[in-house]
């Protein structure tokens, strides 16, 4: 028992580092501002459930887990709504989603 | 390894305060000190400090995060022009900066278990808080009991800071009617027509408020406490605002009611004090407020915690409408 | 493990942090600001349980609320910057 945890714990804590590094460099090199919130937020959302449920099959039925289990639910709602909201303000300011035309530069820096 | 995660924190710092310094938008400024924040509770974090790290997440990124966007948006967003006394003020941080360097070398290492503070100090805290006080919490303890003259300190300064900030920002009055219905209805804060973050937001709210409590008072029982419990309150209601309106978050707890609150705070601290003088012994004395001395030590730091946790919210959410106001001008 | 993990997030915020650096719109900023919380949440969640002290949670608990408040915040000051600015060309076009 104590074998097969560790085992599904590292598988899924592996999956999330790497998914949390592939959105960091993701955010860094793609070209406009919506391909980088399609990068932050996809890897952010995915990176987060694996990395805690990893955490959290370590962690057994405790205290502890229902604690990650409360954060991982939170995470779960509010990275894709403050994606949504970054995504529609953008998109109300004018930018538009063709790599590397920005929108009128006087309305914001 | 703790050490190598810790440097690279520092120096990811010290990166975002040479931006904070280079940029002339104010805007971007106030996003790298919502970074700095975060990065500087991870720091707390490393060292085991968690009540300083949670109060510094929720005051330090949440809470002046969005004070300084009001700020901002009753003033202008770019800096102004350099001041002609740069070199001279270079020199001058760079003289105090090479003293405050020297003056380390003279410190104990880092983490050194003959250091004065882990010979003297420390261990007596540690072995008199389970007879004094007998919480699980130390720092909570040093702060209800040992240092209470200290926290209420702390607490005055905070509503007098309150009371500062409103007296400066409420001096053009209430916006006289004319202007009222000049003004178009969309100008008013709310992300009414935004459904999602809408109905997320009124989701969270119960449960954010339910959290803040739980932190009040499990302070002493792990981090938590008055302050980071009057951050979380706060923040829940700033949300609500946020998406709601500025007039319905005023119908749900009015500026009197957060005046009232605010004043029974700082009046509690104070009166859990005089209450030691008029049960027979001290100023800030707890023992006596209970047949057993440690139980009254107990009820005494749950009084003055929720007194410092209802000061906090008051002063944070009447600031915040205080400058919500403003921004209608 | 938890080492690996600790230094993947730590890596990714610094990559974060750089795009807050250059950013051209300050949209590139707020993204990375709401980027960079995330991984703290999960930095403080991997190293409260690094150090087996899972008391610490709560503090991963708070700060992802006050990030998803704070960029909530961010967003309505844009909305109402944007609404008065439109105010006000409309008022100095109809003077």
């Amino acid at each position: 028992m104590g074998m097969v945890q560790d085992i599904v714990s590292w598988i899924l804590l592996t999956g999330g580092g790497f998914f949390v590094l592939v959105g960091g460099i993701g955010v860094l090199r793609m070209p406009n501002l919506y391909t980088r919130m399609h990068a932050a937020s996809v890897t952010d959302t995915l990176g987060a459930v694996l990395v805690l449920g990893g955490i959290m099959v370590q962690a057994g039925l405790s205290l502890a887990a229902i604690k990650l289990a409360a954060i991982l639910l939170f995470l779960l709602i509010t990275s894709p709504t403050s994606s949504y909201a970054l995504a529609h303000s953008a998109l109300l300011a004018g930018i538009q989603p063709d790599a590397g035309r920005g929108a009128d530069p006087e309305d914001h820096p | 390894m703790t050490v190598l995660f810790g440097i690279f924190l520092l120096t990811l710092v010290v990166i975002t305060a040479l931006g904070i310094v280079h940029t002339k938008n104010l805007f971007v400024a106030v996003m790298l000190l919502g970074i700095f924040s975060l990065l500087i509770a991870a720091n707390f974090f490393l060292l085991d400090a968690a009540d300083v790290a949670l109060t510094e997440a929720a005051v330090g990124a949440g809470i002046s995060t969005v004070l300084f966007l009001g700020a901002l948006a009753l003033t202008s967003e770019r800096e102004r022009a350099a001041t002609p006394h740069r070199w001279l003020s270079l020199a001058v941080v760079v003289s105090a900066t090479l003293v405050v360097l020297y003056a380390t070398f003279d410190k104990p290492t880092f983490g050194d278990p003959n250091a004065p503070v882990h010979q003297h100090v420390g261990p007596w805290y540690l072995e008199k808080t389970p007879e004094y006080v007998d919480i699980p919490n130390v720092v909570t303890a040093v702060l209800g009991t040992f240092r209470g003259y200290d926290t209420l300190g702390e607490v005055f300064v905070v509503f007098t800071a309150g009371i500062g900030v409103l007296f400066l920002l409420s001096g053009g009055g209430p916006a006289s009617p004319t202007e009222r219905r000049a003004r178009p209805a969309e100008s008013a804060i709310g992300l009414r027509d935004d459904l999602i973050p809408r109905v997320v937001a009124r989701l969270l709210v119960p449960f954010i408020l339910l959290f803040g409590l739980y932190v009040q008072f499990h302070g002493e029982y792990g981090p938590g406490g008055g302050f980071q419990a009057g951050a979380l309150i706060a923040a829940a209601f700033i949300l609500y605002a946020l998406v709601e309106g500025e007039g319905r978050t005023l119908e749900a707890l009015p500026r009197k009611a957060l005046m009232a609150l605010t004043v029974a705070g700082a009046l509690l601290y104070g009166g859990v004090g005089l209450a030691g003088i008029v049960l027979g012994s001290e100023f800030l004395d707890y023992s006596v407020l209970a047949s057993n001395p440690v139980k009254g030590q107990q009820i005494g730091i749950i009084l003055i915690e929720l007194g410092v946790g209802m000061t906090v919210t008051g002063v944070l959410l009447s600031i915040f409408h205080a400058f919500a106001a403003r921004e209608q001008t | 493990m938890y080492y690996a993990v600790a230094a993947a997030t730590l890596v990714t915020m610094a990559l974060a942090l750089i795009r807050a650096l250059r950013g051209p719109t300050v949209y590139d900023r707020v993204l990375s600001v709401n980027m960079f919380g995330t991984k703290t949440v999960l930095l403080l969640s991997v190293i409260a349980f690094l150090g087996g002290r899972p008391d610490f949670l709560d503090l991963a608990l708070a700060y992802a609320l006050i990030n998803f408040i704070g960029v909530l915040a961010v967003l309505e000051f844009f909305k109402s910057r944007a609404a008065r600015r439109l105010a006000e060309r409309s008022r100095g076009e109809s003077d």
